[in-house]
């Protein structure tokens, strides 16, 4: 599938991804991030059960400490 | 648009500033200075000594509590502005009300699970509302590395990737610059008719 992940487009060999799968395979170590699948934000409870797929748009913010 | 006519259309609008250290003080003071009519702030902390090498706070308030002291400072600044402080720990449940009626909202906290507990909720609850963040800033130099770009209405001013650390300390002049950029992207957004993404 080839989704639009932070304005870039980006293919992957799988058909679907969890969110969590596709973190473990961009290796999105940060423990603090929001995250967004066309324009609707996904919980971190939700990451192990909601899908990515072909044209999606995925937005994954890290969140730093300072301020 | 002349200042006259800037402070004219300022006055009607509402900030609301989700925490009062080194982002929300020094925001909130830039806000206050323009004409921002009415401005929320809200902050559980005390002002301590460590707190001086970037927040809007003076020696002789170490030990006050912040969002008071902070509405204080403003009020020296520009009584004009009607400040309202609370003293309390934002939660999910606290944010909406609180937030609700503002116009724009800043994300000003020092920790990263509580800047991903604001902007969550703000997207969750109330994603109509303009949101300006403040992430990654920690250090020094690097002036090229800040930027602020939107996604939707959540604003992200910053560098995205230097957080706090022992040998990164946040320091006056790259929050300084970040809490600026803050208030110049809510300036945009009041000044201009804001795009609102449903």
């Amino acid at each position: 599938m080839t989704i639009t992940l932070n304005n870039n487009c980006e293919s992957f060999a799988e058909e679907k991804l969890t969110v969590s799968q596709l973190l473990k395979v961009k290796n999105f170590t940060f423990r603090m991030l929001v995250i967004k699948i066309n324009g609707h934000l996904v919980r971190k409870s939700a990451y192990e059960n909601t899908e990515i797929r072909e044209g999606d748009d995925v937005m994954v913010l890290h969140l730093v400490s300072g301020g | 648009m002349t200042f006259k006519e800037i402070k004219t259309q300022l006055k009607s609008k509402t900030v609301g500033i989700a925490g009062c250290g080194g982002l929300g003080s020094n925001c909130a003071v830039a806000l206050a200075r323009v004409g921002v009519g009415r401005l929320i702030l809200a902050d559980f902390d005390v002002i301590s000594l460590s707190n001086l090498n970037r927040q809007y706070f003076f020696h002789d308030q170490v030990g006050l509590k912040k969002a008071p002291a902070l509405a204080e400072n403003i009020r020296r600044i520009n009584p004009e502005v009607s400040v309202t402080s609370h003293d309390i720990r934002l939660t999910p449940e606290g944010i909406v009300p609180l937030f609700r009626n503002c116009d724009v909202v800043v994300e000003a906290f020092d920790l990263a699970d509580q800047k991903q507990m604001l902007i969550e909720t703000m997207l969750a609850e109330l994603p109509h509302l303009p949101l300006v963040a403040g992430i990654g800033m920690a250090g020094w130099g690097m002036n090229d590395s800040l930027h602020c770009r939107r996604i939707d209405n959540l604003f992200i001013c910053g560098d995205e990737v230097t957080g706090t650390g022992p040998e990164c300390p946040p320091l006056a002049p790259r929050v300084g610059i970040v809490a600026n950029m803050q208030a110049n992207t809510v300036l945009e957004i009041l000044l201009k008719s804001f795009n609102q993404i449903a």
